[in-house]
C-alpha cells in the first residue's frame, strides 16, 4: 500500500454575503443568500446557517425562489450554470447548463425564464428559456437578447408587473436614461438634466401600478408614472437621502417604498402620501440591498460590512447575520486571541472583529473607537491600525489613528483588560497622542510569569516607549509610560521581545538594537548593511538564542545572541517572516515572480523543515500561526510543523480581479500527514482526476438523478454491479479502484470540513494501471462533485459492494 | 440597532501632587493656632506624661502650654538672659533649661522658682537634657565643653572638653543612663560614655551640627547640619547610612512621628519635610510663614508645633474623625436611601412574568443636538457660560467632535458680534493650555478664515483679535525659551552620561 502525504492550501470561508440581495422564503423562515461559490440558507429566527448549498464552481451571482414551487430555489453563477435546489433539505435537483462560455456577471431569474447580463464586450440583457424536462442536466438552447448596452450594476435593472410578458426596465449606458421594452421595442425615458448629479443608481417597479421608482446619485428618488403613454410621463421627486440612493424596493402590496443608502437609515415612504415616511436609523453601515419577504412582514437589508439585518415590519431589528468584514485593507496584522483562539483583525471602521476560525463565524465586534460613526463620504474616520495581545490574553492593546486633512494625525493608544464576568475586553487606559508620529510596531512582553506586563510601541518619531502597569496601589491600575528610548535619532521600524521577556530587539533602519527591559540598558547592536531591517523575530524554545531578521536587500539573517554575531544569512526576498509561538519553527514567505513560496525552517538547522513552491499567486501580506485545538500526532518530517498550529495567510488583492467579484482572501494552509513516498504531488493530481468508466448508462443515471428519487438500494446495487461487469476485462479492478478513489475523495472532503484527516489513503501501485487510467477520458469537475455528493448521501450500499 | 454614542469628554489627569496616604494623613490637621511669643522660639519640648503639656522656650521665658489651651498654663521667667532648651524629665515633674548667662536652672513644673542652679560653664548653655536614670543632667555650652551634673547635690560630675567649637545639640540615650551624644559646630558628633573619660565614637557630619535625634531602638542616629540630614548606624561603629539634601537652607530641627515610620525635618527655608524612614524619600512637605527654628510632634501626632524666627508659635491640631467626615458630608442633602431602593429589591416570584423596561439613554443637551445634526445649536450649548468657565473640557470636546464630523466650519459661520466675542474670549483663555491647544488651534484658524472679510467692522471683535495675537506672540517667545532650556539640559545630561568603553578587540 502506498501512502501519500502533502500539504495543501484550502480556502476557508469568510465569503461575502452581501454581494447580491438576499431572498426570503415564502414562509419567512429562511433567508437565502449567495456567498462566494455557495448559497447559504440561514434561519431568520436563530441566525444560524441551516444549509450550505455547494455545487457551483464559481461565484454565485443570483438567487431566486422558483415561482411555481416555493420550496425550490434557482441559483446562477459565473460558471455558466443555473441550478435548482431544494433548500429545506439542501439537495441539488437540477443543473441547467448555459453553453455560453462568456462570463455571466449578474443574472435575474423570473418565472422559468432566466434573464441575465452577459458580458462579452458590453453588458447585454438576455432572456434564456429554461426547458422543461425531467433530466437532471439540461442545456438551455433558447436564448434571446432583450436589451443591449445595459448597466453592469444589478440594482439598475428591475422587473415590473405582468404575467406573460413582463416589461423590463433597465438603465442604459448613458447615465440618466431608462429604457423599457414593452412588447416589441424599448422606450427611452430621459431624465438627464444639465449639470445635475443625477446618475441612476437603482430602480424598482411597483407591483400593481404603472409606476417606476428610480434612485439617483444626488440622493433623490423619482417616481415615474404614465410611461405607457407616448412620452407623456410625469414624475415626482422625493428627497431625503443626502448621498446616493443605493437600493429601492416596493413592498409586495405596493403600499410602501423602501429606500436605503450610505446613511444606513432605512426609509419607508408611503406610496401616494410621500410626505409621510418612517425611519429606522443606525443600522450600522451603508445599505447595499433591500429585500422584502413575499408576505411583507420581514425586511432584509444587506450592508456594506458583510452583514444582513432582518427587520420585522420596519420597526425592530430581529436578527443580524454577520460575515467576516472585509474592510478597505487589513491594517492590523492578523492576530489570534489567546483566549478564544479566534482570529482578530480590523473590520468595520473603528471596530475589531473576533472571528472564529473553527466555525467560520464572526463571534463579535469590539468597538474600539467608541464614537458615533458619521456616515458621510470623504470624511476621515478613526481606524484601528495596530492590535497586540499579551501571552495569556489578559491584556489587549490597540492603536487607532485618524489623519485629518492638513492637521497632525490623531493617535490613541488604548489598553483593554479582559473581564472574566462579561467575557470580553473592557477599556482600562486611554493614552491620547502616545507618540508624535505613526506607530510602526507594538508588542507585549512575553514574560511567562504573567506578573508584569509590558508593552513596547515604536513610532516614526524616532522613539520607542515602554508602557507598564504600575504596581503601586495609590494610582489605580492604569498603564503609564516607563521608558522612552531612541537610537541616534533614527526611526524604529519593528520591535520584538524574546521568548522569556528578558531581551527586547528594536530595529532602527539597518541596525538592530538589543535592550534589557529590566534596566533599559542598550546591550548590543547588530547590523547587516546596506538596507533597512524589514522584519524581526526571536526564536522560540530551543532556538531562543537566535534572532532572525530580514532586510530590504533580500537577506534573511540569523544572529546568535550569545556570541552577538551573525550565525548565517541567505539571500532571499522574504516578504513576511513569522514564528510559531508553540514550536521552534519559523515561516518565511518568499515572493518570486507573481507567486509566493513558503519556507518553514528552524533557526538552528540549515535545512528547511518544509518548503512549498507557489503556495498562492500574488504577494502574501499577512499571516498568522493559529494553535490547533488538539495536537496532531504525526511522525514524519515534512508536516510535523503543522502538528500544533495552523498557518493562515492573507494575499494581496490582485489587480486583474474585478472588485465586484471580490474573492475572499482567506486561505488555509492545511496539513495532511501521510507518509511521504516517492510519489510527488503531480501523480497525485493525475490520480485525483482519474476517470470513471463513462460508458455505463447505469452509473450515469445513478449519478445524475437526485438521491431521494432513486429506487431502493437493493435494486440499485445489482444494477450497478451488472453494469460494471459488462465492462472491459480489467473493468472490475478499475471500478474497484474507482470506488477506492471515491472513498478517498470523500475522506478528503471530510477532512476539508474538519481540517484534518488521520486515515492513510490508498493509492494505486501498479504503473500499468495508471497508464490505463490516464488514457480514459476525463470526467468534468462538476460530474466529479456530483459523484461525491451522491456518494455522500447514501454510501452504505457502496460499502457493501466493496466488501462483496 | 446601536444607540447613539455620546461625545467622549476627555478626562485629563489632575496636575500637581499625587494624593497618597501620606498626603491624606498629614493634611488631616486643622488650621493652625498662631501665638505670638516674645522672641525667636528656639526649643519646644512635649511632656512625656499626659496631658502632654509642652514647654516653649522663647527669649527669656519658658511657657508651658496645655494640649488645647492657647494661653500658657505656666510661665517660667526667672532667667537673666535668653533661655535655651527647656526640657522635661521623663516623669514630667522637672524641667531644665540653659541660659545665655551660662547658668543651668532646674525647675519644678508646678513651682516658679528654680530648684537648683548649676554654675560652672563659662559661656551660654544651649544644650540641656536629663539622663535616663533621671538623677543627672547633661549640658553643652559655647565654651566647647559638655558636662554631667548630679541633681541632688547640684555638683558637676564630669566635664568633657573634646569639641573644638560650640556645642549646640545633644541627646541622651533612653535605654542606657551612661550614653549621650553631642553635636558641635566643629562638624563632629561625639558619643560619650559616662563611665569613660573620653568620647567612644566620633562621626564627621561635614557641616556645623544643629540637631540630633536618636531612633527609639537607638541603633540609628540622625543628625542635621547645614543643608544635610544624615543617618548614622551606631551599631556599625558610626557608619554613615544615608545623606539627604532636600532643603535649601540650614536644617534646624528634627523629630520623629509617633510610630517611628516618618522623620520630619524643619529648616530655615520655611519648609518641613516628611521622610519615609524605610527609603528616606520625601513623602510630604509643609510650608510655614517664616524660618523654622524648632519643631515638635505631640504623642500620637495629635498636634504639630513649630516655632519660628519671627516669634510666632504655630500649633496644628489633628482633626477628630467626626470632623474629617464632616468635610465630605457637607454636600447638599440627597434623598434618602429608601427612595433609591424603592421597587428595586423586589424579588420576582416563580410564576411572575417579567416585562423588561427599555433602558432610557440619558444624553447631555449638546449630545441631543448632535444626534439630530444641529451643529450650531450644540456649539451654543457647549459655549454656555457655566460650561465654558467651569468645564472647558466639555466645550473643547464638542469642538473636537464637530471637527471630526467635518461640520465645525458650518457651526462657526454666520454668527453675530456678541457670540464671536464670546468665542474669542474662550479661545484667549484656553488656547495656550497644552491640553486644549491641539483642538483649539485649528478652530481659531477656521474662525479667521470664516470671518476674514468682516475684520475691521466691529471694534469689539477687533480688540479680541488683537489680544489673541498678543497672546500668541507671547506664547511663541515662551516656547522658544523653553526650547533653549531644553537644549541646555540635553547638553548637561549628555555630558553626565558615563561613556561606554568600546572593546575593539
Amino acid at each position: 500500500m502506498v501512502e501519500h502525504g502533502d500539504i495543501r492550501v484550502v480556502h476557508r470561508g469568510g465569503s461575502k454575503i452581501n454581494s447580491r440581495e438576499p431572498v426570503v422564503t415564502n414562509d419567512s423562515r429562511f433567508l437565502l443568500c449567495a456567498s462566494g461559490e455557495r448559497v447559504k440558507v440561514f434561519s431568520t429566527s436563530t441566525e444560524e446557517c441551516v444549509h450550505d448549498l455547494r455545487g457551483h464552481t464559481d461565484l454565485v451571482t443570483g438567487v431566486l425562489l422558483r415561482p411555481t414551487n416555493h420550496l425550490q430555489v434557482y441559483s446562477c453563477s459565473v460558471d455558466g450554470t443555473v441550478r435548482l435546489w431544494d433548500f429545506t433539505d439542501g439537495i441539488l435537483i437540477k443543473v441547467q447548463l448555459d453553453y455560453c462560455s462568456v462570463c455571466v456577471t449578474c443574472s435575474w431569474l423570473m418565472f422559468d425564464i432566466v434573464c441575465m447580463c452577459v458580458c462579452a464586450e458590453l453588458f447585454q440583457l438576455v432572456a434564456v428559456h429554461l426547458p422543461q424536462s425531467g433530466d437532471q442536466l439540461v442545456e438551455a438552447q433558447e436564448l434571446s437578447a432583450v436589451l443591449s448596452n445595459v448597466s453592469s450594476n444589478p440594482a439598475a435593472t428591475g422587473f415590473g408587473r405582468g404575467v406573460r410578458a413582463p416589461p423590463l426596465r433597465s438603465p442604459n449606458a448613458p447615465p440618466g436614461a431608462i429604457t423599457y421594452p414593452k412588447t416589441d421595442s424599448p422606450h427611452l425615458l430621459t431624465t438627464q438634466r444639465k449639470g445635475g448629479k443625477n446618475t441612476l443608481m437603482c430602480i424598482a417597479c411597483h407591483p400593481k401600478d404603472d409606476c417606476i421608482a428610480t434612485g439617483h446619485e444626488d440622493g433623490k428618488i423619482r417616481l415615474w408614472r404614465n410611461f405607457n403613454h407616448k412620452k407623456e410621463y410625469t414624475y415626482t421627486t422625493l428627497h431625503w437621502h443626502h448621498n446616493a440612493v443605493s437600493s429601492l424596493r416596493f413592498t409586495p402590496e405596493g403600499t410602501n417604498l423602501l429606500s436605503g443608502g450610505l446613511e444606513s437609515v432605512l426609509v419607508q415612504w408611503r406610496y401616494n402620501q410621500e410626505s409621510e415616511r418612517d425611519f429606522l436609523p443606525r443600522l450600522g453601515s451603508a445599505i447595499t440591498h433591500i429585500a422584502v419577504s413575499p408576505d411583507g412582514t420581514l425586511f432584509c437589508t444587506s450592508h456594506s460590512d458583510n452583514k444582513i439585518t432582518i427587520i420585522q415590519s420596519c420597526v425592530k431589528v430581529s436578527a443580524v447575520i454577520q460575515g467576516l468584514v472585509n474592510g478597505e485593507s487589513v491594517r492590523t496584522d492578523l492576530m489570534v486571541d489567546p483566549r478564544s483562539k479566534s482570529l482578530v483583525l480590523n473590520g468595520k471602521p473603528g471596530h475589531l472583529q473576533f472571528y472564529s476560525l473553527q466555525r467560520d463565524k464572526l463571534l463579535y465586534n469590539l468597538d474600539i473607537v467608541q464614537q458615533e460613526y458619521i456616515h458621510e463620504l470623504g470624511l476621515q474616520q478613526f481606524e484601528v491600525v495596530k492590535v497586540a495581545f499579551d501571552a495569556p490574553g489578559n491584556w489587549m492593546a490597540t492603536v487607532e489613528e485618524r489623519k485629518p486633512k492638513a492637521a497632525e494625525p490623531e493617535i490613541n493608544l488604548k489598553l483593554w483588560a479582559f473581564d472574566e464576568q462579561t467575557q470580553s475586553f473592557v477599556l482600562n487606559t486611554t493614552v491620547s497622542a502616545p507618540h508624535e508620529a505613526q506607530i510602526t510596531s507594538m508588542c507585549f512582553s512575553q514574560a511567562a510569569d504573567g506578573q508584569t506586563s509590558m508593552l513596547v510601541s515604536a513610532s516614526e518619531d524616532g522613539h520607542f516607549k515602554a508602557w507598564q502597569l504600575p504596581r503601586s496601589a495609590y494610582e489605580g491600575p492604569s498603564w503609564s509610560c516607563d521608558f522612552v528610548g531612541d537610537y541616534r535619532g533614527l526611526a524604529p521600524q519593528c520591535c520584538c521581545f524574546s521568548a522569556d521577556g528578558s531581551l527586547l530587539a528594536v530595529s532602527f533602519q539597518e541596525v538592530v538594537t538589543v535592550w534589557s527591559p529590566a534596566s533599559w540598558e542598550l546591550l548590543t547592536t547588530l547590523s547587516q548593511p546596506p538596507k533597512a531591517i524589514r522584519d524581526l523575530c526571536f526564536g522560540r524554545l530551543g532556538c531562543s538564542k537566535y534572532l532572525m531578521g530580514t532586510t530590504a536587500s533580500n537577506l534573511l539573517c540569523c544572529w546568535n545572541l550569545l556570541t552577538c554575531s551573525l550565525e548565517w544569512s541567505t539571500s532571499m526576498d522574504v516578504s513576511l517572516l513569522l514564528s510559531d509561538p508553540l514550536t521552534e519553527n519559523m515561516a518565511a514567505f518568499c515572493c518570486q515572480a507573481e507567486s509566493t513560496d513558503l519556507f518553514v525552517f528552524k533557526p538552528s538547522e540549515p535545512r528547511p523543515v518544509a518548503s512549498l513552491k507557489a503556495v498562492c499567486s500574488g504577494k502574501v501580506t499577512r499571516a498568522v500561526f493559529a494553535p490547533r485545538e488538539e495536537m496532531l500526532e504525526s511522525c514524519e518530517e515534512s508536516s510535523q510543523w503543522l502538528n500544533r498550529s495552523q498557518l493562515y495567510f492573507l494575499t494581496q488583492h490582485m489587480l486583474f480581479i474585478d472588485d465586484s467579484v471580490a474573492m475572499t482572501p482567506f486561505y488555509l494552509l492545511l496539513g495532511k500527514h501521510r507518509k511521504q513516498e516517492n510519489q510527488d504531488s503531480l501523480t497525485r493530481l493525475s490520480a485525483e482526476l482519474m476517470p470513471l468508466p463513462r460508458g455505463s448508462l447505469a452509473i450515469k443515471e445513478l449519478l445524475q438523478s437526485p438521491a431521494h428519487v432513486l429506487p431502493s438500494t437493493s435494486v440499485l446495487c445489482s444494477m450497478f454491479v451488472e453494469s460494471l461487469l459488462v465492462s472491459v476485462a480489467d473493468g472490475s479492478e478499475e471500478s474497484k479502484h474507482a470506488e477506492e478513489e471515491m472513498e478517498s475523495e470523500k475522506e478528503e472532503e471530510d477532512s476539508e470540513g474538519e481540517m484534518e484527516s488521520r486515515t492513510p489513503r490508498p493509492e494505486p501501485a501498479s504503473p500499468g494501471l495508471q497508464s490505463a487510467e490516464s488514457a480514459a477520458p476525463a470526467l468534468t469537475k462538476a460530474q466529479l462533485k456530483e459523484l461525491r455528493r451522491v456518494k455522500k448521501l447514501d454510501h452504505g450500499w457502496l460499502a457493501d459492494l466493496l466488501l462483496s | 440597532m446601536a444607540s447613539f454614542k455620546p461625545t467622549k469628554i476627555q478626562v485629563y489627569p489632575k496636575l500637581g501632587e499625587k494624593v497618597t496616604q501620606d498626603t491624606l494623613y498629614w493634611k488631616n490637621y486643622k488650621a493652625p493656632v498662631q501665638i505670638k511669643e516674645f522672641g525667636a522660639i528656639t526649643s519646644i519640648d512635649f511632656s512625656p506624661v499626659a496631658p502632654h503639656n509642652f514647654a516653649v522656650t522663647a527669649f527669656t521665658r519658658i511657657h508651658i502650654y496645655g494640649p488645647f489651651s492657647q494661653e500658657p498654663v505656666k510661665t517660667l521667667t526667672r532667667f537673666k538672659d535668653t533661655a535655651y532648651c527647656g526640657r522635661f524629665r521623663s516623669d514630667g515633674q522637672l524641667l531644665v533649661a540653659g541660659c545665655e548667662d551660662s547658668v543651668v536652672r532646674l525647675f519644678d513644673v508646678s513651682g516658679k522658682a528654680a530648684l537648683r542652679m548649676f554654675r560652672g560653664h563659662t559661656k551660654a548653655v544651649h544644650v540641656t537634657d536629663f539622663t535616663s536614670d533621671r538623677y543627672q543632667i547633661l549640658t553643652g555650652s559655647d565654651d566647647y565643653t559638655c558636662r554631667l551634673w548630679d541633681i541632688p547635690n547640684a555638683t558637676e560630675l564630669n566635664s568633657y572638653r573634646e569639641h573644638t567649637d560650640y556645642v549646640r545639640c545633644g541627646v541622651t540615650s533612653k535605654l542606657n543612663r551612661d550614653l549621650f551624644i553631642t553635636g558641635s559646630y566643629d562638624h563632629t558628633l561625639k558619643l560619650f560614655d559616662a563611665r569613660a573619660d573620653k568620647s567612644v565614637m566620633t562621626m564627621d557630619h561635614g557641616q556645623p551640627v544643629e540637631s540630633l535625634l536618636l531612633y527609639p531602638s537607638e541603633g540609628l542616629l540622625v543628625s542635621a547640619g547645614g543643608r544635610h540630614v544624615k543617618v548614622w548606624d551606631l551599631l556599625k561603629g558610626g557608619q554613615p547610612l544615608v545623606s539627604m539634601k532636600n532643603h535649601h537652607k540650614t536644617v534646624t530641627c528634627l523629630c520623629l512621628s509617633s510610630n517611628g515610620q516618618r522623620l520630619l525635618s524643619a529648616s530655615l527655608d520655611r519648609h518641613v519635610k516628611v521622610y519615609n524612614t524605610t527609603n528616606y524619600k520625601v513623602v510630604h512637605n509643609f510650608d510655614y510663614a517664616a524660618s523654622i527654628l524648632s519643631l515638635a510632634l505631640a504623642p500620637n501626632d495629635e498636634s504639630i508645633v513649630a516655632g519660628m524666627t519671627n516669634s510666632i508659635l504655630s500649633i496644628k491640631h489633628r482633626k477628630s474623625p467626626e470632623e474629617s467626615a464632616e468635610v465630605s458630608g457637607q454636600q447638599r442633602r440627597t434623598p434618602s436611601y429608601r427612595v433609591f431602593v424603592k421597587g428595586k429589591n423586589y424579588a420576582p416570584k416563580q410564576d411572575d412574568y417579567l416585562v423588561s423596561k427599555p433602558v432610557k439613554q440619558h444624553l447631555a443637551k449638546y449630545d441631543k443636538q448632535l444626534r439630530t445634526f444641529n451643529v450650531s445649536n450644540s456649539l451654543d450649548t457647549a459655549l454656555a457660560t457655566w460650561t465654558r468657565l467651569r468645564k472647558p473640557e466639555i466645550t473643547v470636546a464638542v469642538i473636537k467632535e464637530l471637527d471630526r464630523r467635518g461640520t465645525l466650519k458650518n457651526a462657526l459661520a454666520g454668527r453675530d458680534e456678541q457670540w464671536l466675542a464670546r468665542l474669542l474670549n474662550f479661545l484667549i483663555g484656553n488656547l495656550v493650555d497644552p491640553r486644549f491647544a491641539a483642538v483649539l488651534a485649528p478652530a481659531a484658524e477656521m474662525i479667521l478664515d470664516v470671518y476674514r472679510r468682516v475684520v475691521g467692522q466691529s471694534p469689539l471683535v477687533d480688540r479680541q483679535l488683537l489680544r489673541l495675537q498678543e497672546l500668541l506672540e507671547r506664547e511663541i517667545d515662551y516656547q522658544q525659551d523653553l526650547l533653549e532650556v531644553l537644549g541646555m539640559l540635553d547638553t548637561l545630561f549628555a555630558s553626565s552620561l558615563p561613556r561606554l568603553e568600546v572593546d575593539l578587540s
